[in-house]
């Protein structure tokens, strides 16, 4: 995240050099747009519905809720809309979910804009998000990020290739820490990474094949990657080490 | 449109609503989500060594008030829910580990409170130097210097110097496109949210919010959209620093250079308390006066925004009629024009008409019809279509034409009828009162008329004087709801009398009421109340400004518009003798053979009688421009030189003279009930003179179709012009609509 932001401060105290800088504080944009702008792809006017499958779960969702708490199914509504629409929020599945929920549109706007994972621009065919937070900072995140910018042509965190299968984002923490670093194509994670794995993965995916999510090292799940040292001998099977009456 | 607020409840110091909630709920079996039960016990608690008694559930914040320690604070007001978003409140209370909000936090008893402890002063400092990293340094430029909460409270509360040095620059926000009376500057903003508060709860417009998240958040409306509310111009007081300022005043000047004066709104007929702001001999702004009895802390925009009006189109000197044009007189000339007027039409009794425009004040129209009884006429017009035949109800009882409910008692109501009005536009501060009962608590609203967006859901019984009849026999789900509640009221609209049906709707609804005495008008609540629209109406009719049966039917022969600018060219006969006396040049003065200047407003101090019959005093905030003159001092040299003239020479002895017609009318700040026997005896005459009305069926009409243009003033201001445009017309600021919801589809 931070590095997007930099980059477009750059981007920014470029263009402005010719002019007087009356003060000295530069003004510090945030990351993302936090208003709607009308655009070709992305307007009202674009129709959205969920399909038939959708609206099934959509009202299976709501119906977990008291009638009175409809709109507490606005999160689930959203992503069931995110994932119909190519992985993205567009401001018609906003309305569309608004609607759905007889809530005013703003306050589904409000959610989907406080949510980071609620995408309210385009994404790639395969959505890239590699973790940046500490732990996977320190065993190389950064790394990979590179790796990734790079396998993918010099795009940016934040961008999408120019054939449109991939976005690469940088994420917070997703809670596999014991697999740093990793990365997360779509709902998939792959983990223990190290630039060789990353280029095969990306690989993959780019030939159409799905490679094999979880830890990219071998080892399963997040076990020592040393071998065990410990709980390495047969368990004791049931009954045993009782008293006899137990036994 | 749904009826939940997101909120905390207000502390049950609110008053009436507290008390309303819990058993209304109980009795529809509905959770009131937005509010607390209250319970009247009192609690004691210590603030800085001293013992304060408050009510249960009053907010800490309430209860160091109370003890009389001033407490800072950005996002807390205590007419919208508690957000507890700024932490500028903190303060001490024993045996708490940290500071505490003392917006959010309840007043316990037996609680120790310190307001003025090194941990409170230190804490103040951090959150004001948070506050202040991000917000710009431009006090300046800034529209709100002066007036700003932010600047005061950090001079007061603030650190000296600063820790941050903006490394990575400061949090830069694009500004929002309200529409053409809010300016909005987004870096200022400190995400105290009263905006968005008052936007959703008190205004009804459920579009602003906060998008974003952390350093990143900020207000708006996501898609590009202006504002569209008859109470915008309030968040613009509500903002505690420049973020929202007012566009039209936006630096004209500095709050330091204006000169207070409390008066009285007279766009509509609620009789808002405002303040107004001048510098020299111009208005600047207008501002709300807090009254809970009757505007609240609110002020609609016409009120807010019309003051521009005042300076264009004014009528400066006296004009008198040559051939076609119009020439300047001097008073002189021109009263002596007139009394010669008079004798060439020779206009005798009832011949003389008399005409009470929206704009006139009490004191003139006593003066006038004084006057005009003088000259043996009772021909006492009023300035709406029929306004020259007797109204429907007489005037012999006040319950017949005023809001006897009292606005406040609006809240107590648990099923409103409205019949032929939309309060948004006649009322606009009343109708956010509905809206606030419709939201806390199980308020159910009906509504006989045009379908109209009313910020809360109604159901809708139709649109004609059928409809009534329906609803008097009982008919259809909303006549059972309004048959259970306890409070329930029906708010008639001033366009009533003017609909050809207007007879038939009123017998219908008085035998309504009088069947239903036992809930509609008892001592304690009188559920029959008559919403007036324009501020001289319930004044005119005190004082009975209505003409006789008799009159009404005479052809006029010398007429005197007293501010009205309403009147059908087409019913002033091509002989007569007109004289226009008002302050602008419209339609009035341009059928007028002498047109005498007179004040406005803001240049007189005038007695306005409101829709309750509320008398209360406005006061001259500038002197009238040119050589106009105040309009009862014109009445009574007019009289002079007619040859009857008036026994008062000072407004003091007019203000006697008002006495004797009615001492309500200068008892003032008050309402006064009409008792129980007298509503009634007033609603038999009622129902005497409107028996075998015949009813045609006609559609009711809404009398106002332009909020922003209703009368001279606001006609002639720029600001209500491009309001027009812009929200009434919708030109110019048609961004990303989404297609607008149905109306109360659900209510
Ligand atoms: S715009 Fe003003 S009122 Fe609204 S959140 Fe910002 S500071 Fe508060
Ligand atoms: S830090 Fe990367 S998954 Fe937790
Ligand atoms: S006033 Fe208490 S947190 Fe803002």
């Amino acid at each position: 995240m931070f590095a997007a932001r930099l980059s477009r401060q750059l981007k920014a105290a470029r263009t402005l050099r010719s002019a007087r800088r009356i003060s000295t504080t530069s003004a510090r944009q945030s990351d993302a747009l936090f208003v709607h702008r009308d655009t070709t792809y992305n307007n009202p006017k674009i129709a959205f519905e969920f399909n038939p499958d959708n609206l099934k779960r959509a009202e299976e969702i709501i119906s977990r809720y008291p009638p009175q708490y409809r709109k507490a199914a606005v999160i689930p509504l959203l992503d069931l809309g995110q994932r119909q629409n190519k992985g993205w929020t567009s401001i018609s599945v906003m309305n569309y979910v608004a609607k759905l929920l007889e809530m005013p549109p703003m306050r589904v706007y409000e959610v989907a804009t406080f949510y980071t994972m609620f995408n309210r621009e385009p994404i790639g065919e395969h959505f890239v998000q590699v973790c940046t937070t500490t732990p996977c900072m320190l065993r190389g995140a950064y790394d990979i990020l590179d790796t990734v910018c790079k396998d993918l042509g010099g795009i940016k965190p934040g961008e999408t290739t120019k054939d449109g299968k991939f976005t690469v984002i940088e994420v917070e923490c997703q809670g596999a820490c014991s697999n740093a670093p990793m990365l997360v194509v779509g709902d998939d994670f792959y983990e223990d990474l190290t630039p060789e794995t990353t280029k095969k993965v990306l690989e993959a995916f780019r030939k159409g094949e799905k490679p094999k999510p979880g830890p990219q090292s071998g080892r399963l799940t997040s076990e020592n990657s040393a071998g065990l040292t410990a709980l390495t001998s047969k368990p004791p099977g049931p009954g045993e080490f009782c008293t006899p009456e137990f036994s | 449109m749904l009826r939940l607020v997101s909120s905390a409840s207000r502390p049950a110091s609110t008053g009436i609503l507290g008390v309303v909630a819990p058993s209304t709920s109980a009795r529809h079996g509905r959770r009131a989500f937005g509010s607390t039960s209250s319970r009247h016990a009192d609690i004691t608690l210590t603030v800085d060594g001293k013992e304060v008694t408050v009510p249960q559930g009053s907010a800490l914040i309430q209860a160091c008030e109370a003890a009389g320690a001033t407490i800072p604070r950005f996002c807390y007001h205590d007419r919208l829910a508690i957000a507890g978003n700024c932490r500028m409140c903190l303060v001490e209370v024993e045996r708490s580990p940290k500071p505490v909000a003392s917006c959010a936090m309840p007043a316990m008893p037996g609680a120790k409170v310190f307001t003025n402890t090194p941990l409170v002063h230190e804490a103040r400092e951090g959150v004001m130097e948070f506050l202040l990293s991000n917000h710009p340094l431009d006090c300046p430029i800034c529209d709100q210097g002066g007036e700003c909460d932010l600047q005061d409270q950090s001079m007061r509360y603030g650190a000296d110097r600063t820790r941050f040095h903006e490394i990575a620059g400061k949090r830069a926000v694009e500004d929002k496109d309200l529409g053409p009376l809010v300016k909005t500057s987004m870096n200022r903003c400190i995400q105290c949210t009263r905006c968005v508060r008052f936007a959703n709860e008190v205004a009804g417009v459920e579009e602003l919010g906060t998008t974003g998240r952390g350093n990143d958040m900020q207000i708006g409306m996501y898609v590009e959209k202006t504002m569209n509310s008859e109470l915008s111009g309030n968040i613009v007081d509500l903002c505690p620093v420049g973020a929202l300022t007012s566009k039209p005043y936006a630096f004209h000047a500095r709050p330091w250079e204006l000169k207070h004066t409390d008066s009285i709104d007279v766009m509509d007929a609620l009789g808002s308390n405002i303040r107004v702001d001048s510098r020299g001999v111009a208005v600047m702004r207008i501002q709300p006066r807090p009254n809970d009895d009757v505007n609240e802390e609110w002020i609609s925009d016409k009120t807010r925004y019309a003051y521009d009006g005042l300076k264009f189109q004014r009528l400066t000197t006296p004009l008198v009629k040559q051939g076609h044009r119009f020439v300047n007189a001097s008073w002189e000339d021109a009263l002596t024009a007139i009394a010669e007027g008079l004798a060439r039409s020779g206009a005798k009794g009832d011949e003389i008409q008399a005409v009470a425009g929206h704009l006139a004040d009490t004191e003139t129209l006593v003066a006038l019809k004084d006057l005009v009884n003088r000259l043996g006429s009772d021909n006492l017009t009023l300035d709406s279509p029929g306004g020259h035949a007797a109204p429907v109800h007489s005037v012999d009882v006040r319950s017949n034409y005023l809001f006897n409910s009292t606005i406040p008692g609006v809240e107590r109501a648990d099923a409103i009828l409205l019949v032929g009005t939309n309060p948004r536009h006649e009322a606009a501060v009343l109708n956010s009162r509905i809206r606030k009962s419709w939201l806390h608590t199980g308020l159910e609203v009906g509504l006989i008329g045009e379908r109209v967006d009313t910020t809360y859901g109604y159901d809708y019984l139709g649109n004609d004087a059928k409809v009534v009849a329906d609803f008097v026999a009982g008919k259809g789900a909303f006549a059972e709801k309004f048959k259970a509640a306890k409070n329930p009221l029906i708010i008639v609209g001033s366009s009533l009398v003017e609909h050809a049906d207007g007879t038939g709707v009123y017998n219908a609804l008085a035998k309504f009421v009088e069947q239903n005495k036992a809930k509609l008008l008892t001592p304690e609540w009188n559920g029959f109340s008559v919403l007036q629209r324009v501020a001289s109406r319930p004044a005119a009719y005190d004082i009975g400004f209505v003409p006789s049966k008799k009159a009404s039917s005479v052809k006029p022969k010398f007429i005197y518009l007293l501010n009205a600018d309403e009147v059908d060219p087409k019913s002033i006969p091509r002989d007569a003798f007109v004289v226009y006396q008002g302050h602008h040049g419209d339609l009035g003065a341009q059928l007028a053979d002498v047109c005498l200047p007179a004040a406005a407003y803001t240049e007189k101090s005038t007695t306005w009688v409101n829709t309750e019959g509320r008398s209360q005093l406005g006061r001259a905030a500038v002197p009238p421009p040119g050589a106009s003159r105040e309009d009862w001092k014109i009445v009574r040299a007019l009289s002079e030189i007619v040859g009857s003239p008036l026994p008062y020479d000072d407004v003091l002895s007019l203000r006697d003279r008002m006495w004797d017609i009615s001492p309500t009318l200068v008892r003032y700040g008050v309402t006064e009930a009409t008792s129980t026997e007298a509503t009634l005896a007033g609603l038999k005459t009622l129902i005497a003179g409107t028996n075998g009305a015949k009813v045609a069926g006609t559609p009711l009409k809404k009398p106002i179709d332009n909020f922003y243009q209703t009368d001279p003033i606001s006609r002639a201001s720029v600001t209500m012009a491009q309001c027009t445009r812009a929200f009434t017309k919708g030109e110019a600021y048609g961004f990303s609509e989404i297609s607008s919801q149905p109306q109360a589809s659900y209510a």
